[in-house]
């Protein structure tokens, strides 16, 4: 069974087309990251997938189910979501603010405890919200998502606002959560050190779907060269590999970009470079997939700013 | 009704964290006391005045400041909820709309019910303590009915609250469009059935004429205090009222009934506000 099923799914708001023809689907465990500019349409597609609202045409199922209407109240106690930039009742106490949502959810309160630990708020469980840094409310904003072990996960820019050890935590917890069958969308704006995590990327643009897959095949489709650093290469370089010297200094040695298709016999002939002491493999990372559609659809169809300057 | 019960218990928890009700406690015991005590220094006395004339002045000081409690306590509950981005994400919950609202009205309601007892409450101990001329078989039942109605009258303007707060774009809109439904029913209505009085020379029909005071629930609100102490002197609009055949109870009934018009409005708004 799918978790998640878009087929087609449009939503217009009078002049404007925030999601065209999007078809998506999720299966049990799987995570799904969901690229794109501030109005790219992510915010519509999880709106959509919520039941918050309706589409304008097109199908959506969520555990096979419509998202809206009356019978599907039941089924949100299953998902969890955390949007960008909410900010909690300022007078409630964190651990407050989470009965209330374990309430609503239908959690018993005996989980609220345990999981404010689990997103390292326990020693501030006492205190009034108002006096919570940002990211101490952003994990209060995941503790609520991740209350009463939901089967599907939202998030929205999960990871603002955290440092660098809470972010690994969290995304060991999503780790967790996946081996017991959880699907999670992760929605952001290209997340630095997510490729790990994701087994598919989304990337929207205008409302529409630029690029799909995982991350070997984004890689195919955006035919990105890989970056390839010498250290010691002595010159010449090998005949092959001299048409992608991309840069060169004293300092950083020699960078090469290599076209897919000519990596292996590149790096065959590079080996046997006599003075090499390094060599340094890169592909590209997902930042630059990213640019890369975005920029692609820019080509294709020109931003309405750039057409104004 | 779990859901509708939890919305509701968390609002009334707001309420006391942010001293809502402590400070509207005060405002109405500070003012039933002080009118109480010095409502007939204009005479030249000092000292407690009977309880009537405490009641109806009381009342008419009462109707001013309830309703505008009311709309500051609740004015934002929805826009504002909205601002924090916390409307989306209660709305991803199990918990339909109108248990929202329905909780909120539940939270606010008992806010403003406690404060209203509390404060009128201890008005009334004073007056029974320290008052020769009030006895408590008297003194009861009248600031009983009396705190009713008040209440009555805060939930109806806590409902006007969330019709303004389910259509207000942002929080500042909100607060402007709840002081402008304050001034048109607090002040402006009296004076415009007034002036169709003046302006008429009284040639409207003498027998509806006082029903039209049905039409604003602060009017109900000071015809039930005066339908209990019928003996008082009037002044103003509130002698014609006089002729209003509604006893105390009809009235009541009337100020519920009020209730439930701005609350059907405000679910059938919200329900349609898009996200």
């Amino acid at each position: 069974m799918h978790i998640v099923e878009l087929h087609q799914a449009e939503k217009r708001y009078r002049e404007v087309h925030a999601l065209q023809g999007l078809d998506l689907t999720l299966r049990p465990g799987e995570v799904l990251g969901l690229f794109g500019h501030n109005g790219a349409g992510k915010t519509t597609a999880i709106k959509l997938i919520l039941g918050l609202i309706r589409p304008s045409a097109g199908t959506v199922r969520v555990f096979g189910h419509v998202p809206d209407g009356a019978d599907a109240r039941d089924r949100r106690r299953q998902i969890g979501f955390l949007q960008e930039n909410v900010s909690f009742y300022d007078q409630l106490t964190g651990l407050e603010v989470l009965s209330y949502f374990a309430r609503l959810k239908g959690v018993s309160r005996r989980h609220c405890l345990p999981t404010l630990e689990q997103v390292g708020l326990d020693h501030a469980s006492g205190r009034r919200v108002k006096t919570y840094s940002k990211g101490m409310r952003q994990r209060l904003g995941l503790a609520q998502a991740l209350l009463g072990e939901p089967k599907l996960l939202l998030l929205d820019e999960p990871t603002v606002g955290l440092d660098p050890i809470a972010t690994r935590d969290f995304y060991q917890r999503l780790a967790q959560l996946k081996q017991q069958g959880c699907t999670i969308i992760l929605c952001s704006h290209v997340l630095p050190g997510v490729e790990k995590y994701i087994d598919r990327a989304l990337i929207l643009g205008q409302g529409q779907l630029l690029a799909e897959g995982s991350l070997a095949q984004l890689r195919q489709q955006a035919a990105l060269p890989l970056t390839l650093t010498l250290k010691g290469a002595s010159y010449p370089l090998p005949a092959a590999c001299a048409d992608f010297v991309h840069r060169r200094s004293a300092s950083d040695g020699i960078q090469l970009q290599v076209p897919l298709e000519h990596k292996m016999s590149c790096l065959r002939q590079l080996m046997t470079l006599p003075g090499l002491t390094d060599l340094e493999l890169q592909p590209p990372s997902l930042e630059d997939l990213y640019s890369h559609f975005i920029h692609h659809q820019a080509v294709d169809r020109p931003h309405p700013m750039e057409e104004c300057q | 009704m779990t859901v509708l019960l939890a919305v509701c218990h968390k609002e009334f928890k707001d309420g006391l964290r942010n001293r809502w009700i402590v400070a509207i406690s005060l405002i109405l015991a500070l003012l039933a006391i002080g009118l109480a005590y010095f409502g007939s220094a204009a005479a030249g006395r000092v000292g407690f005045s009977s309880l009537a004339t405490t009641l109806v002045s009381l009342s008419s000081l009462a109707v001013f400041i309830i309703p505008l409690i009311a709309l500051m306590l609740a004015y934002d509950s929805l826009v504002g909820e909205e601002e924090n981005g916390t409307l989306l994400l209660l709305l991803s919950y199990p918990l339909a709309r109108w248990q929202l609202l329905l909780g909120k009205l539940c939270g606010h309601g008992a806010i403003l019910a406690v404060a209203t007892l509390l404060g009128f409450g201890a008005a009334a101990l004073v007056m029974g303590l320290f008052s020769d001329t009030t006895d408590w078989a008297a003194l009861l039942p009248a600031f009983g009915l009396f705190i009713l109605s008040a209440v009555l009258l805060g939930w109806v303007f806590i409902a006007f609250a969330y019709v303004i707060s389910a259509v207000a774009t942002e929080k500042s809109k909100a607060a402007g469009l709840a002081l402008v439904l304050w001034f048109l029913l607090v002040l402006v209505f009296d004076l415009g059935l007034l002036g169709l009085l003046v302006g008429t020379e009284g040639k409207v029909d003498a027998e509806l004429f006082p029903y039209l005071l049905l039409l604003n629930p602060t009017d109900i609100f000071r015809l039930i205090s005066i339908s209990y102490f019928a003996q008082e002197q009037l002044s103003g609009l509130m002698a014609i009222a006089q002729h209003v055949q509604l006893g105390t109870g009809a009235l009541l009934l009337t100020l519920a009934g009020w209730l439930l018009l701005p609350v059907l409005l405000a679910l059938w708004l919200f329900n349609r506000r898009p996200l």
